[in-house]
């Protein structure tokens, strides 16, 4: 990067590669503008996008008044044409809400209506039977509940690196490691500086940073808010419980929050949690024992075959919450050409597609030309997976390609080929290729696969042992190597 | 070694017994209690005078799918010499083929202690 | 797809498969072993520390030595390995054969048709979501195992300075081996109020570098962004954790030594009934599982301390295979249970008619213990053991001379009691 001759100057700059960031730089790049897509970490899904319930939600549980609530269910209509073009594993398993008293149901009738008001289709009230006959592996002190058809679940960090793949593929240049770190607005161009002194310029930017919307949004003198983080803490199940619904398991809420489900997740392990917490450190992830019981009685009151016996693992996600609770997407009326996406809490990820469409819309009307391009593709290439194949196209797979027939993570089912890709694709941390391959995520928890993960980042990208990291930066994993010592 | 009247108490690993022993070095004698049969006193006795134990470690390999070759003394090495074997050991880099016995350090230190390979690789 | 028609299919290339493979292959029938990594040698290979063969071979010897010793048996035997293949599928076919999936880059899926498997996959290691450490997700946790396989393989040093948890062999080794390559081991954090590992241990690895081993003390909190920073350590009081008297130790790694877990997915996979006691399949006398001509030896069974039992055990299994593939049966079988101060016992039915061996776990410790196997209450065999402990596991012969002088009936009622000498 050498002063000012070679200036990177785009249309459209994205701050923040979750969810919402993808999404939007992926919808612009259907025209014909220059976009950079910024991201502060070392990959792309690193905050609160990796760690959260992967629901697509069902349309009922929040007042159409809100934004959130109207691209909710905009959103949720698009993820069927979205897994056929990005190839991230998706369900539309259904949602069930549990009521376990009569005054529950008096919410879940609320919910219903709700639910009818914006639009959800195929929503219904349950009576206990039919919420039985719906998921049998709930508790028989069942009353009855809700059901929407319509909702589901994800891999969330799968469908980000799918929408950032193909945004890049459309000519969205992603650059990480860049964290916004002084801002400027000058003859009618945004000058982005990062922490290391890398420049980016811009006539337009999207702020998208989630947790660090607040503190981004001052870099650019546009409006104060605050975000707080709210923390969620989840377990992990392992994928032979006996205790895994075929439906997303919601309690009647509370004011606070959804509640604490059951969710099984696409990848046929299990979920239960959030809990909801609003805390001070937006960098604190840290799980805690105290949070065990409440989220294992919740657990147990819906099915109560729950058991910590089945626990893989613990982790924790922050909801970027905004006072008043709904999506902040809006031009800045302080700073021309600055757009606000702030506030993506749940229904954050179904929104996403809708928020892109939304965003794009908002462009349009501060001025930024849109035209389509002819050459955009939303196809991005799948990669094969054994895990999904049958022992025939596997044999097939693996004399193409040999490096299929070694199996790195047994738990999972997953071969050297899909890491290898996983690292070809830019994914060349521990947790990158953890989220992209499912490596790493089993009942092992990484402790037979790592060597071998350690040693194919290595080869493939030519790092030495001590720029190995779990997900970039100060987390490396190896100190020091014998066969240098004493050199 | 404290020449003067000294007690320390150890753990006799002769049998899995694992007798508690009282061991008092009083000038030239050793004075053994706590142990069951008299194997027991003759460790305690080594171990307070003389400890030594076997060492395994890894070194060097030329070879790109074993760039380490486990190590190890073939007797008990006395305590005062591990670190700097270790040292030793952590220099070493070996081309293949080696086989299991092959003598990598002789005599280390004069002990008669010698370290080899503890695998072969072609 | 290249198939292979065998008599038995061993799945694992560890001591527990090599035992297996190279009896049954010495008997004449077709033998096929199949390994994932790119050797036979299972764990072995990393466990480049001694106290190996004393039993098997009357030799002190390391890991890979004793498993080198293994591999030049099944070099000079018939056994077809299969090296790099990883079993990924199970299922039966009508005719009572079992069909095996195997991949491997080199011969692409490779389809055993078999008339028998023994299951030799070894054993997992119990991991921080397992025992559920609060606290942050920084780099720098591992598994001793992972920790042991990263050193000693490729000789990459995890960390430097480290606090280990469990003190069972593993955590202990590890700590011994860390400090060896310049690491320093602040503290092993033991749960029970007594050590689990062998006191030749405590007092090589721990003692000789003045490691202060903490028991009854749980490490109760990670800290740390991107890798640790610290771990909280909280002692137990009446096993309950007292949080007033936590206290901190700065360290950049975590070792987890924290137990194994027989890895019996494939089992599971194919309906294997486990037994809940040792986390392995069930198994009769002959230590076939609840699937016919289905046989299971070493870690995968039961997880064993000495790698000595575990090759006794499946040339045990290799034995019962040459029995069942000649097509004997044992004539009749007894149940066996585990009576007072026993936690388990494997297998759970003996053969009165044969010689055998039964492997079992006590409760307790004691230093003056006796062993007694009882029929319908009557003491058949009793055995002195000077020194027995629940992480060390005990071995005991049975014959048919046992029986010989007392009726049995299929509900005779068969216990293995361990009480002290009186």
């Amino acid at each position: 990067m050498s002063g000012s001759q070679s200036r990177e100057v785009y249309d459209l700059t994205v701050i923040g590669a979750g969810v919402s960031g993808a999404a939007v730089a992926r919808r612009l790049s259907m025209y014909d503008i220059k976009v950079a897509l910024l991201e502060k970490e070392t990959d792309v899904s690193f905050g609160t996008s990796k760690a959260n319930s992967g629901i697509i939600h069902g349309g009922f549980h929040h007042d159409p008044t809100l934004l959130k609530a109207r691209l909710e269910l905009q959103g949720n209509l698009m993820f069927d044409q979205l897994q056929r073009e990005l190839h991230f594993p998706f369900a539309r398993c259904g949602i069930l809400v549990a009521a376990m008293n009569e005054e529950e149901m008096k919410t879940v009738q609320y919910l219903y209506d709700r639910g009818r008001r914006n639009g959800a289709i195929g929503i219904e009230l349950c009576s206990r039977e039919r919420i039985l006959d719906l998921e049998p592996k709930l508790t028989s002190d069942v009353v009855g509940g809700l059901y929407a058809p319509g909702g589901g679940i994800i891999e969330p960090y799968r469908f980000v690196f799918a929408l950032v793949e193909s945004a890049q593929h459309n000519g969205v240049r992603l650059i990480t490691n860049f964290e916004v770190h002084r801002a400027e607005y000058k003859e009618g161009l945004f000058e982005l500086q990062s922490k290391k002194g890398d420049r980016v310029y811009s006539r337009y930017v999207v702020n998208a940073a989630g947790l660090y919307a607040d503190e981004v949004s001052k870099l650019f003198a546009a409006e104060e808010y605050t975000i707080t983080p709210r923390k969620g803490e989840y377990y992990l199940l392992d994928r032979m419980t006996k205790a895994c619904p075929g439906k997303v398991l919601f309690p009647v809420p509370n004011s606070v929050s959804k509640g604490m489900l059951v969710i099984p997740t696409v990848e046929g392990t299990v979920l239960v949690g959030p809990t909801a917490e609003d805390i001070h450190e937006k960098d604190d992830l840290s799980t805690s024992s105290t949070k065990l019981k409440a989220i294992f009685d919740s657990a147990r009151q819906m099915i109560p075959k729950v058991s910590t016996k089945d626990v893989i693992t613990a982790f924790s996600g922050l909801r970027p919450a905004l006072p008043g609770g709904d999506f902040y997407i809006e031009a800045s009326k302080k700073v021309p050409h600055f757009i606000h996406v702030a506030g993506i809490q749940s229904p954050g990820l179904t929104a996403a597609p809708a928020i892109a469409e939304y965003v794009k819309d908002i462009l349009k009307e501060e001025g930024l030309t849109l035209q389509e391009r002819s050459d955009y593709d939303p196809n991005v290439n799948a990669v094969p997976r054994i895990r999904n194949k049958n022992s025939y196209d596997i044999d097939k797979l693996i004399k193409e390609n040999p490096a299929y027939g070694n199996i790195v993570c047994r738990c999972e089912n997953i071969s050297e080929a899909e890491i290898v890709e996983a690292v070809r694709r830019g994914h060349d941390t521990l947790d990158g290729i953890k989220f992209f391959t499912r490596s790493g995520m089993g009942r092992c928890q990484g402790g037979f696969c790592t060597g071998k993960i350690i040693e194919i980042i290595m080869r493939e990208t030519g790092k030495s042992y001590s720029e190995i990291t779990k997900r970039g930066k100060e987390s490396t994993v190896i100190w020091r190597s014998l066969c240098e010592q004493n050199k | 070694m404290n020449p003067n009247k000294n007690t320390k108490e150890m753990i006799c690993i002769v049998c899995p017994v694992g007798c508690h022993l009282q061991v008092t070095v009083d000038k030239d004698e050793v004075k053994v209690t706590g142990n069951r049969c008299p194997r027991g006193e003759e460790y305690a006795r080594e171990e307070i005078l003389a400890p030594k134990r076997v060492v395994t470690a890894t070194c060097r390999l030329e070879n790109e799918q074993h760039p380490r070759l486990p190590v190890k003394t073939d007797a008990p090495l006395p305590f005062e010499h591990i670190n700097e074997l270790l040292d030793r050991v952590y220099e070493l880099s070996l081309p293949t083929p080696i086989k299991t016995g092959d003598i990598l350090i002789e005599d280390f230190k004069g002990t008669g202690v010698n370290l080899v390979a503890s695998r072969s690789i072609e | 797809m290249r198939t292979e028609q065998i008599d038995t299919l061993v799945i694992g290339g560890g001591a527990a498969g090599m035992s297996a493979a190279a009896t049954v292959s010495a008997a004449g029938f077709t033998t096929a072993l199949v390994e994932r990594e790119d050797e036979l040698g299972g764990v072995l290979l990393q466990c480049i520390h001694n106290g190996f063969g004393l039993h098997e071979f009357k030799e002190e010897l390391t890991g890979p030595e004793y498993a080198e010793r293994w591999v030049r048996n099944i070099e000079s035997s018939e056994v077809k390995v299969f090296c790099g293949t990883t079993i990924m599928e199970m299922s039966l076919l009508e005719d009572g054969r079992k069909e095996c999936f195997g991949y491997s880059p080199e011969y692409g899926v490779l389809k055993f048709v078999t008339k028998t498997v023994v299951l030799a996959m070894g054993c997992r290691e119990r991991n921080r979501g397992n025992v559920m450490i609060p606290g942050t997700r920084p780099a720098g946790v591992y598994t001793a195992g992972l920790a042991q396989r990263l050193v000693n393989m490729n000789g990459y040093i995890p960390g430097k300075d480290v606090v280990i948890v469990g003190s069972g062999d593993i955590g202990l080794i590890m700590a011994r081996r860390m400090q060896w390559v310049g690491s320093t081991v602040h503290a092993v954090v033991e749960i029970q109020p007594y050590p689990s590992g062998l006191t030749r241990n405590i007092s090589q690895c721990l003692n000789d570098f003045k490691i202060p081993l903490y028991l009854s003390h749980v490490v109760s909190k990670i800290y740390g962004k991107e890798r640790v920073e610290a771990v909280d350590i909280t002692p137990l009081e009446n096993g309950v954790p007292n949080h007033d008297k936590t206290f901190q130790i700065t360290c950049d790694t975590l070792l987890l030594s924290v137990g194994l877990i027989p890895e019996n997915e494939l089992s599971k996979q194919v309906g294997i009934e486990l037994n809940s006691l040792t986390n392995g399949p069930t198994v009769d006398s002959m230590l076939m599982t609840s699937i016919e001509g289905v046989f299971s030896a070493g870690n995968v069974l039961h997880v064993h301390d000495l790698v000595d039992f575990v090759s006794a055990e499946a040339r045990l299994a290799g034995e019962n295979v040459i029995e069942y593939l000649k097509g004997k049966r044992p004539e009749r079988e007894l149940s066996i249970k585990p009576g007072a101060n026993i936690r388990y016992v494997n297998p759970t039915r003996i053969n009165p008619d044969a010689e055998s061996d039964i492997y079992m776990r006590p409760l307790v410790v004691s230093n003056n213990a006796r062993i007694q196997l009882q029929v319908n209450g009557e003491v058949v065999k009793r055995q002195k053991k000077p020194h027995v402990q629940p992480s060390e596991m005990i071995k005991l012969k049975i014959t048919p001379k046992i029986f010989q002088d007392i009726e049995i009936t299929p509900d005779s009622k068969v216990e293995v009691t361990l009480q002290d000498e009186p």
